[in-house]
């Protein structure tokens, strides 16, 4: 209950401000963004954020769940290693290291957030299925179950809300990482922000981060409900 | 029934877990595989359904060689239970208990109707419990899902890998106590697996103790207390062992049938002049129906002049139900400070006396001839 009120203040506010700046009749010697403007670059934004997370979803999840199948496992450890280093590495670093690889424009922006949102996915999705108590998988094979029925059953059932825990966390940064991407030439929220830094116009740089600020919040929210509707009734908590 | 023959188990490091095991388990019987932690007891248990390979030597159900069945269909025909219960979280009880009804394509009524028999059978108000999830459970309920889950099909083959392991010692030995009654009714072939001696004399129809991968000794548990075959048997069953088999033994095994009483309105006169000339101290007093009322001894009697046995008698004197053990009984005559127990029925009824001789005598054959509960040794 706290913690969707504090949503909702947070939410008023980035709204709000973004509403105040668009209603600004200048801002020192240049108009502010028109609603226009904002919607197109929120659009250019999601479909980003989109395009970049579905991509995520479509590699990390199988990727992560294959390296935990017996064939695979001493697969898991360079895998999944590499991914949380990968993601220690700053958002801004590896946006840069796609530019000169992949050259300028939207599609090199995208791949470059995929990247940076696979880690969070792939690195659950293993977790999910590794860290079922193996008292389970015991039971479940020792009663006769065999190895799909186990895993279609019992691990994705057991990993769904981590992986779907995975795959918020990963949308989140990605929003936020998305600003960046314009740096390659990506679209966004991110252009409103970067004209507001070339021009000094602090006022035009919260009218580009209020709205990302709210989109953040929204997706976390709509994925959360959707993370709870995925998770099996005996394991949630209260 | 199940054949282990010559077993053996070699992991590819050469690690030899089981050196060539080789007993038989009888159809209704319940073996327990005892040891201490790494002896191969419950490696040995694992090759009955081959969640482990078997290496080496082959392992015989009602006469099917293992490994000539699919290991799917030969599990689903096996009870699992183990101490951590793997329960499976997002499932209710009910679908919990049905798992292998399922797998094996049962229908939906059959298997709610099985649930809700296990359920009971286990204790468990089947309305209350079918539809919660284990997180809603206490411990002591979740081991009880967990049995009855392993019963689910009606398989006639248990394998239990401490299944009473994760519970405190209360719990534990009441649902040991269930289990027993259980079988007493289901008669299943069970092999459990446990490091704890006192479970498996309590649970065990046989024990196989066995030692870094050996089987040491196969004997029923008054065989194991009362001629462990070597030094490891008698420093595994423990210094305790007389005691230990005194457990095992019932009341009933070492009463005497038929003890004189007297009455309470009998005349003390009477009742003194008889003790005299038998040379007895202690008399049993009875009411109509022969229940037990108290006792009376010779020191008491002669301090009252005259009247009648009431008047000498003491009224709380401890007794024995038919049915306890010799142990518990020793633990009351001790407790009381007397030598002689009443034995009585569940309506107090007279049964017999149980004296303190009697009980060394009994102690002192153990360890010659005596089986105790099996007759069969």
């Amino acid at each position: 209950m706290r913690r969707r009120l504090v949503l909702i203040i947070l939410l008023s506010i980035f709204i709000g401000l973004t509403v105040w700046i668009t209603e600004l009749d200048s801002l020192k010697y240049m108009q502010p963004k028109t609603y226009g403007d904002i919607m197109r670059q929120g659009w250019n934004h999601i479909k980003m954020v989109g395009i970049a997370e579905l991509l995520a979803i479509g590699v990390g999840v199988p990727l992560g769940i294959l390296v935990t199948r017996p064939g695979l496992k001493n697969l898991a450890t360079p895998i999944v290693g590499t991914a949380n280093v990968g993601q220690t590495i700053p958002s801004l670093a590896v946006i840069a290291i796609m530019a000169p690889i992949l050259g300028y424009g939207f599609n090199s922006a995208i791949i470059a957030l995929f990247v940076y949102s696979l880690l969070p996915v792939l690195r659950n999705s293993y977790a999910g299925i590794n860290d079922i108590d193996p008292a389970i998988i015991e039971s479940a094979k020792g009663m006769g179950m065999s190895r799909a029925q186990i895993a279609w059953k019992i691990e994705l059932p057991l990993a769904r809300p981590v992986i779907m825990a995975g795959i918020r966390t990963s949308t989140v940064i990605c929003v936020g990482t998305a600003t960046l991407a314009v740096l390659v030439g990506g679209e966004g929220l991110g252009k409103i922000i970067l004209t507001g830094l070339y021009t000094q116009i602090p006022l035009l740089i919260v009218q580009g981060a209020a709205p990302t600020a709210a989109l953040a919040v929204i997706l976390d929210t709509l994925l959360e409900g959707f993370e709870s509707w995925m998770t099996p009734r005996g394991l949630k908590k209260g | 029934m199940i054949k282990l023959q010559d077993v053996k188990k070699i992991y590819p490091d050469g690690t030899k877990a089981v050196k060539g095991v080789t007993f038989e388990v009888k159809e209704g019987e319940l073996c327990v595989l005892l040891g201490p932690s790494g002896c191969g007891k419950t490696t040995t248990m694992k090759m009955i359904n081959r969640l482990i390979p078997i290496t080496e030597g082959d392992i015989y159900i009602d006469g099917t060689n293992n490994k000539e069945m699919d290991e799917n269909e030969l599990r689903r025909e096996m009870g699992y239970a183990i101490q951590e219960i793997g329960l499976f979280p997002h499932m209710t009880v009910e679908e919990n208990i049905s798992t292998v009804p399922k797998l094996k394509k049962w229908s939906a009524e059959e298997s709610e109707e099985r649930s809700r028999k296990l359920l009971d059978l286990m204790g468990m108000d089947p309305d209350e419990f079918i539809d919660k999830y284990p997180t809603e459970l206490s411990g002591g309920q979740r081991q009880r899902v967990g049995v009855a889950r392993s019963l689910g099909a009606d398989p006639p083959i248990m394998l239990m890998d401490e299944p009473f392991g994760a519970i405190d010692p209360i719990t534990r030995d009441r649902l040991q106590d269930e289990f027993l009654k259980i079988q007493e009714e289901i008669k299943k072939t069970i092999v459990f697996v446990t490091h704890d001696i006192n479970e498996a004399i309590k649970m065990g129809d046989k024990v196989a103790l066995l030692k870094d991968g050996e089987l040491i000794q196969y004997a029923p548990p008054a065989e194991l207390l009362a001629a462990p075959k070597n030094r490891f048997v008698r420093d595994f069953v423990g210094s305790d062992r007389t005691l230990k088999s005194l457990r095992l033994m019932r009341v009933e095994e070492a009463m005497k049938q038929s003890p004189r009483v007297v009455r309470e309105d009998d005349d003390l006169e009477d009742v003194k002049r008889t003790m005299e000339t038998n040379e007895i101290n202690y008399l049993i007093v009875v009411e109509t129906g022969n229940r037990l009322k108290g006792w009376i001894n010779k020191e008491d009697a002669e301090g009252v002049d005259s009247g009648r046995v009431a008047d000498a008698m003491v009224a709380d004197t401890g007794s024995a139900q038919i049915g306890t053990s010799l142990a518990e009984a020793l633990t009351v005559m001790l407790e009381k400070d007397v030598a002689n127990l009443p034995v009585v029925d569940e309506a107090n009824k007279l049964q017999g006396l149980l004296t303190f001789h009697d009980l060394q005598k009994l102690i002192g054959e153990t360890y010659t001839e005596r089986g105790g509960r099996h007759p069969e040794v």
